[in-house]
């Protein structure tokens, strides 16, 4: 079957009809573990944020900076530690077993460009860093630019 | 008149060609599986001291051809053809592999079917007794598959259960009508599979795409040769992996001609162990290549195996094929292989 659900011409001795088979896979594919997975998620996810919020909150003590600068902070150290972290090989274990709780946080976004610039190095800089350095990261920001844009516009045309 | 064809999609081989001798290299996750002392060689380096992953994967499948040839006592400029395939855009790690040996190449694209492609082809080169020596080869490498279909090694992202990981490896058999040695095993019977396609669109679900076709090249050559499960020590398939091997055997169980759980392996499960956390098993085309060369042949060899079929799979996508929405079409092709010391 094609994306239509027009039926494709599929000469074939398993006379199984498409619909049975699909049951027959649903039925024998393990399931993903919800209940451990939510779990890794929240700790990992959660420490991330409280690593973040000491980063912000020891800029304001010790470096005397406001707090909208603190946060800064927090999110340049947080880049570069999964930059670093991504380039010595020990980020892609912590995604494999956080997944959403490595990822929501900035440190996805960081890990998002690091990991194809290290990937496609080898394929020249321009063709290959340049190009395709925001093969995973580039969906995030065209919708995410965009959602923020369409906010915006119905913000300043409800309210002012 | 086709002579050699049995029934639909058979052909019998009557001068069934002889396995002379067969080689696997492999990364070093393979090297740490089961199987690991049964291979050529186990790299440490996923670069085997290249400059990229392609350049590796081709250096492995060199190194693969070179050593068949040498173990089968006979010289790179006996071999009249080169049979060969493997993952990537434009098989490059084939025709570059060819580009270094001089042997004229035939080149190949089934997906991970590839292995039992060429052996099919190759013996029937020599059956028809167009060429006396041929090579069959096939390779992958996780780390170019990756960066090929999913995504960059360093992403930290999770795979979902049903996901299979590449095999790392290249195998390559050397096929002949006159062996120098006694051979490792004869190739008696091909049945080339037919494209099957039963609507899979989860390219991280594999092994269920391919077991349809699986099922359909096993009741075709089961029909045409009129034997049934029984008549083989054991059916090996490619890469199905544990979801494809479990949908494997119930659609067989559904069409009447169930296949026993002592007789029926997968070489996804073969190469690798639980513990190496590598989800549904292991697969690509070197995933089927080393496991035969490094396995299967020395226990026909041993006569410890009679007669098997040996059927590698493929899922015949791309990504771009997968991203515009379309089902993972699937391909499986089977070889029987019988032991020299098998009475007739």
């Amino acid at each position: 079957m094609n994306r239509k659900g027009e039926k494709t011409v599929n000469r074939q001795r398993i006379h199984t009809d498409p619909q049975h088979y699909n049951y027959l896979t649903e039925k024998l594919s393990p399931p993903s573990k919800l209940g451990s997975g939510l779990l890794r998620a929240f700790w990992v996810g959660g420490l991330i944020c409280v690593l973040g919020q000491a980063i912000a909150d020891a800029g304001v003590a010790f470096l005397k900076l406001s707090t909208t600068d603190g946060y800064s902070l927090a999110a340049i150290v947080l880049v570069f530690l999964t930059a670093l972290l991504t380039g010595i090989g020990v980020f892609d274990k912590i995604g494999k077993y956080a997944g959403a709780g490595s990822f929501v946080p900035i440190s996805g976004f960081a890990n998002a460009m690091v990991s194809p610039a290290l990937e496609f190095r080898r394929e020249g800089l321009v063709l290959g860093l340049g190009a395709k350095l925001f093969t995973i990261a580039g969906p995030v920001l065209v919708y995410g630019i965009g959602a923020s844009v369409l906010v915006g516009l119905i913000y300043a045309i409800l309210f002012h | 008149m086709a002579l050699k064809r049995i029934g639909q999609q058979t052909i019998a081989l009557p001068l069934r060609p002889a396995l002379c001798a067969g080689a696997a290299y492999v990364g070093k996750k393979e090297g740490e599986g089961p199987l690991g002392e049964s291979f050529d060689f186990v790299t440490q380096d996923e670069l085997y001291g290249q400059q990229s992953f392609e350049q590796a994967e081709k250096q492995l499948y060199l190194d693969a051809i070179r050593k068949a040839i040498e173990k089968a006592g006979m010289k790179e400029s006996e071999i009249q053809f080169l049979l060969g395939g493997d993952l990537l855009n434009q098989i490059i790690t084939a025709s570059f592999s060819a580009r270094e040996l001089g042997i004229p190449f035939i080149g190949l694209y089934g997906a991970c079917s590839t292995m039992s492609e060429s052996l099919s082809l190759g013996a029937m080169l020599l059956d028809g007794e167009h060429a006396s020596q041929v090579v069959c080869a096939a390779s992958s490498h996780f780390c170019t598959a990756e960066r090929q279909y999913r995504f960059p090694l360093e992403f930290g992202n999770q795979r979902t259960p049903t996901a299979q990981w590449t095999v790392t490896g290249a195998g390559a058999t050397v096929l002949s009508l006159s062996p120098r040695k006694p051979p490792m095993a004869r190739l008696s019977q091909v049945c080339m599979g037919r494209v099957v396609d039963l609507g899979v669109t989860d390219a991280n679900n594999m092994g269920a795409a391919m077991a349809p076709a699986a099922a359909d090249t096993l009741l075709s050559l089961f029909d045409d040769t009129h034997t049934t499960p029984a008549d083989y020590d054991l059916i090996v398939t490619g890469d199905l992996g544990q979801v494809g091997h479990d949908l494997l055997m119930q659609l067989m169980r559904e069409q009447r001609m169930p296949l026993p759980q002592d007789k029926y392996r997968d070489c996804g499960l073969m190469i690798y162990d639980d513990a190496q956390d590598t989800h549904a098993g292991g697969s690509g085309c070197g995933c089927s290549a080393t496991v035969l060369n490094a396995h299967l042949l020395p226990r026909l060899e041993s006569g410890e195996l009679e007669r098997i079929i040996f059927m590698s799979t493929g899922a015949l996508m791309s990504l771009t094929s997968s991203q515009q929405g379309e089902s993972i079409p699937g391909i499986a092709h089977a070889v029987v292989l019988e032991s020299p010391k098998r009475k007739e």
